[in-house]
């Protein structure tokens, strides 16, 4: 049975105080030909920021490697790159995929339908939206990365790190290879699985900002270790640690955080929704319940923002 | 407004979960091949880094046009609305281009200004205030 011709008949007179004139633009409804200018506005506003990611990264010689940034999961999980945030890319697939099943009931007209299915399609965004948090909460509390502190640095050259008492240690380093600029006096033995593994009775050692033998702390008390560069212009130099990008921060939080918003207002009127279909206000309408389909739109674009965040954040 | 009927977008629904998961899982494959965890040594290599990003993008915008023109119903919309939303996007291929482009300029543009304060000593007019900081350099072009 085709459900989408009966959708077509009643879209003409619901929408007749809205859509003067008889015909209907492009054939969509109002409501729905909005959404979608509107899904396109919102895409070039992602495009901006992303863009700007873009930008900025090209002009930096050196950038955080996502597969050193993101390697940590819940459950105390370490070196393992990428692997969370796939994770969080099918909870948002999975999500759509509910979606879609749940447009499909409503123009059925299947009230349980659209009610189960829209009720799974809540739960994937909210576990993304979980997903995301934990995801911050690791950066900022465990990492220390600030909106203008990015304490993921890279390597230019090839060199040794210094002990703690200035003397060489047998830990090398070559061009390209990252590092995490940790706080002074914290605990963090594990927190690298490519780290040496002696820090732990670091924990004793002084938090003063000041210039010590094997590392300095600044006045934010992140400790940055010293290290003899070997080979190059600067063979010989004992350098610290430099902290990384500083962009990189504000852009993570900002394009994230403003993905993550469309999540949380996606999943708020999908609960809207949801609750207006068993209530049965859609029933009454008749029109194939397109008010679900129009948050499906909006949904879907969520989805698809994130591919292209998941692009360029995570993947490239 | 042709469809498929209801059994068979259910089964389309299926394929596309199936298509969707499989290429984000190569795309996190791929990405982790050219950045040497899977071999050791490969992101050392330019040509594997490009080419490898080449195909992550390439997978990434076919999951786009799948998410846009089957799961958004995109397909079974009328050309004129299509139009009117897919075109606009065209201008970002000029943004991309544009400021990529920029990003790069400025990188340079940082390296002289590096260069130029290595070798510049600071004038005791400066020091004192009367002088913006930059007046130097720009005497200097």
């Amino acid at each position: 049975m085709s459900t989408d011709s009966a959708v077509m008949d009643h879209h003409v007179e619901d929408d007749q105080n809205l859509w003067e004139g008889g015909k209907e633009p492009f054939k969509a409804s109002y409501g729905k030909l909005m959404m979608w200018y509107f899904l396109l506005s919102d895409a070039f506003t992602f495009a901006g920021f992303l863009i700007a990611y873009g930008a900025l990264r090209f002009s930096s010689p050196t950038w955080p490697v996502p597969d050193f940034v993101f390697s940590t999961a819940p459950f105390g999980i370490h070196g393992a790159p990428l692997i969370f945030v796939t994770v969080m890319s099918f909870l948002l697939i999975i999500s759509s995929v509910t979606m879609v099943r749940a447009v499909q009931e409503g123009h059925r007209e299947n009230k349980k339908g659209v009610a189960f299915w829209m009720f799974l399609t809540v739960l994937g965004g909210l576990g993304f939206l979980s997903c995301q948090a934990w995801e911050w909460t690791n950066l900022i509390a465990t990492e220390n990365m600030t909106v203008n502190i990015n304490p993921f640095g890279t390597h230019t050259e090839s060199g040794v790190y210094l002990n703690e008492d200035g003397s060489p240690s047998d830990e090398t380093f070559n061009p390209g290879s990252s590092y995490l600029i940790h706080m002074a006096g914290a605990h963090h033995g594990e927190e690298h699985a490519e780290e040496g593994g002696d820090h732990g009775a670091e924990a004793h050692a002084s938090t003063e900002p000041g210039d010590y033998p094997g590392y300095v702390i600044n006045e934010d008390g992140y400790k940055q270790r010293k290290f003899v560069v070997q080979g190059g212009p600067n063979d010989g130099a004992v350098m610290a640690e430099a902290f990384g990008p500083k962009a990189f921060g504000a852009l993570f939080f900002f394009i994230t955080g403003f993905h993550g918003f469309h999540v949380f207002s996606g999943v708020m009127f999908l609960l809207i929704i949801m609750i207006n279909a068993m209530s049965g206000v859609y029933v009454a309408r008749r029109n194939g319940y397109e008010m679900v389909e129009k948050i499906g739109l909006y949904w879907h674009f969520v989805d698809l923002v994130w591919v292209f965040v998941f692009l360029v954040f995570y993947l490239l | 407004m042709s469809h498929l009927s209801y059994e068979e977008s259910k089964k389309m629904v299926f394929k596309g979960l199936w298509i969707l998961a499989a290429v984000t899982l190569l795309e996190v494959v791929i990405s982790l091949f050219g950045k040497g965890h899977i071999i050791e040594g490969m992101h050392e290599n330019t040509v594997v880094f490009f080419i490898t990003g080449l195909i992550i993008i390439a997978l990434s915008l076919y999951k786009a046009y799948f998410i846009i023109y089957d799961f958004m119903h995109m397909r079974y919309e009328v050309k004129g609305l299509a139009m009117s939303v897919l075109l606009p996007t065209v201008l970002l291929i000029w943004a991309i281009i544009a400021f990529f482009q920029e990003g790069n300029a400025w990188k340079s543009r940082r390296q002289q200004v590096n260069e130029q304060n290595k070798e510049q000593r600071v004038e005791p007019s400066q020091q004192e205030g009367f002088v913006p900081a930059d007046t130097k350099r720009i005497n200097k072009f």
